[in-house]
């Protein structure tokens, strides 16, 4: 018995959110009193020991040239064989789009009960049950497998790693015969971009900020901080800003260290994205705007005043620190 | 193209939600029900289809008597006829078996979903789906075109885009950018009115499997006041962030 993990690497580098998902792994089989494997699909250039160090006890290394590009139905297939092979309990999985796709696959392939957006570790194993953000933050939702495997989705940046020190050994299967439906064309990512919902700090402008000219101040303060971008749904909705940076019910939820909030109201569906961020900043020049009601820290002022005032003073934060 | 879209009915964007004392269910008590925002992308984008290549749009959603306004509403925006399957949407999997059995039967070419439903967020039953009636599955589609029984779909991946090719007949999970926000059809008078017409037949369920279970609800936990800083002192904001948020 064991754990299968999924870890994502992005041309040949995990994505942080891997390392998350190892971890969470590592607790749940911890809680189980069983051990973890780490699934590697394709080509990586990075150390895969460096997954010993959120507690993977193996690693299995899928790698060959029909599993260059992810695919939901290859991906899904090696995690089947992986979680077969070895008599797994289950698959820990991260929230990312890929993660997503793959998911449900999986969970038909094992006849698994699938939970997604699971923002805790288990409350049990026996049976397993798990605490999952539902009606786009409005609520938690604790569920209970009804089947003998699972396969639990983790909301990215939720929940965060725990350093261990495990050796991990490493097994390369090169062998694997990975069937696929569908076939990649070409990808376009957006240069220099963090992606969303991996983001630590997301700096974020509504249509207060008055046009898309407006956007070099979000962007050098992003910059300074080391932060996404975001937007809401009127700004990408009138191609101020990619649709990719819209935050909120119908767009991308978040839940970053840092969400600080310039020119936006805080109606209910954006606030449905972005309220599980851990620390919430609210600029706006209306002291009733909706959206101090559920900040941590607000400035009532004109964004054009403050954003290149809070730029320049976290500029002289980091410069002493 | 016949083309089938899953319509989930969900609470309205702006409800306030609240569960029952015992935690054991949503409250719907004046909630108001409407098509999951992001299958409203998918209908539009079916009905684009279906005026560019010909064919048909069939609207079906698994759920009890109480979701029949919700498709009626999609016969009003364009839909030729309506399915029900008679059963409560309690879990993704459950679901999934219903449409597959459905779909199996039909022999549609495409099938339309939303990415996820805004109520539980499952974001389970179009992959499911897929993998039951082993098509191909797009997630979060922000765009689509269909030649030659070929599909060319953009799906939204970390930090970027990436270009998919499938045959059809496949399963697609859109968002926003299927079409544009401002294209999104919305009923007219003579919709409402040929929409009281149109078929909307009812079946029965055929899943027996329950693969998760909701066994609590709860509500977040309340923020504490915010702290408002002087616009004339940014700086305090950078030590709030600093010393006592620990965010920096
Ligand atoms: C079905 C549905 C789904 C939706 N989904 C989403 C979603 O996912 N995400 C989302 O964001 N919205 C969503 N919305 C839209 C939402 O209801 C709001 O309309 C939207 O969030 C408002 O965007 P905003 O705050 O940028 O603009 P506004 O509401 O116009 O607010 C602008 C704010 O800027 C402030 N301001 C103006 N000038 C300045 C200045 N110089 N300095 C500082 N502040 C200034 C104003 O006081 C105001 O508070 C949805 C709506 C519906 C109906
Ligand atoms: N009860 C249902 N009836 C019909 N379609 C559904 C139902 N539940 C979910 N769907 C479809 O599946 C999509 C994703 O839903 P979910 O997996 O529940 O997040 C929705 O946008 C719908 O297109």
């Amino acid at each position: 018995m064991s754990v299968v993990v999924y870890t994502e690497n992005w041309e040949g580098k995990f994505k942080k959110a891997s390392f998350e998902a190892v971890s969470y792994a590592a607790r749940t089989a911890a809680q189980m009193g069983t051990e973890v494997i780490a699934v590697v699909i394709g080509g990586c250039s990075d150390d895969l020991s460096v997954l010993g160090s959120y507690g993977a006890n193996h690693v299995l290394h899928y790698s060959n040239s029909s599993l260059d590009h992810f695919n939901p139905k290859s991906y899904a297939s090696v995690l089947i064989d992986a979680v077969n092979s070895n008599s797994a309990h289950g698959v820990v999985l991260s929230g990312s789009f890929n993660g997503k796709a793959i998911g449900p696959l999986l969970a038909v392939g094992l006849k698994a009960a699938l939970i997604t957006n699971v923002s805790s570790l288990p409350e049990s194993t026996a049976p397993l049950r798990v605490k999952r953000g539902a009606f786009s933050s409005k609520g938690y939702v604790v569920y209970e497998s009804k089947q003998e495997k699972f396969v639990l989705s983790i909301v990215p940046n939720g929940i965060g790693v725990v350093e261990v020190s495990v050796s991990s050994n490493i097994e390369l299967k090169g062998g694997f015969s990975a069937p696929s439906n569908s076939e990649r064309v070409s990808v376009d990512m957006a240069r220099g971009a963090i992606p969303l919902p991996e983001a630590e700090i997301v700096v974020s402008g509504g249509r207060g900020l008055k046009g898309p000219e407006n956007w070099n101040m979000v962007e050098d303060l992003a910059s300074v901080l080391g932060a996404g971008t975001a937007c809401s749904k009127p700004v990408s909705d009138m191609h101020w800003r990619p649709h990719s940076e819209h935050v909120g019910q119908t767009g991308i939820a978040i839940n970053p260290n840092l969400y600080i909030a310039i020119g936006i109201s805080g109606a209910i569906q954006h606030l449905a994205g972005v309220s599980n961020s851990k620390t919430i900043v609210v600029i706006n020049s209306d002291p009733e705007a909706p959206f101090f009601k559920a900040a941590d820290y607000g400035i009532v002022g004109d964004a054009f005043d403050i954003v290149p005032k809070l730029t320049a003073a976290l500029k002289e934060f980091k410069a002493q620190n | 193209m016949k083309i089938l879209v899953c319509i989930s009915h969900v609470p309205d964007t702006t409800s306030k939600i609240q569960f029952t004392a015992d935690g054991k269910s949503l409250d719907s008590t004046g909630i108001q029900f409407v098509i999951n925002p992001y299958d409203e992308f998918a209908l539009t984008r079916a009905l684009w289809f279906k005026e560019k290549l010909g064919g048909s749009v069939t609207v079906v959603n698994v759920g009890k008597a109480n979701t029949e306004p919700t498709l009626r509403k999609a016969l009003a925006i364009g839909a030729d006829d309506a399915i029900r399957i008679d059963a409560e949407p309690t879990d993704g999997y459950a679901v999934a078996e219903e449409l597959h059995s459905l779909i199996s039967l039909e022999k549609y070419d495409l099938v339309l979903m939303g990415r996820e439903s805004i109520d539980y967020n499952g974001t389970q039953v179009p992959g499911m789906v897929s993998a039951l009636l082993d098509w191909p599955f797009i997630n979060a589609c922000v765009g689509m075109e269909v030649e030659n029984g070929i599909a060319t779909c953009i799906r939204e991946i970390d930090g970027g885009k990436e270009t998919v090719k499938a045959s059809l007949p496949l399963v697609v999970a859109g968002q926003k950018g299927l079409v544009e926000e401002k294209d999104l059809r919305i009923p007219n008078m003579r919709g409402i009115m040929t929409a009281r017409t149109k078929p909307l037949k009812v079946v029965p369920s055929v899943s027996t499997i329950v693969a998760t279970q909701a066994v609590q609800y709860e509500k977040p936990a309340g923020k504490q006041a915010c702290k408002m800083v002087s616009s004339d002192n940014v700086k305090a904001l950078v030590d709030l962030l600093h010393n006592e948020a620990k965010a920096i």
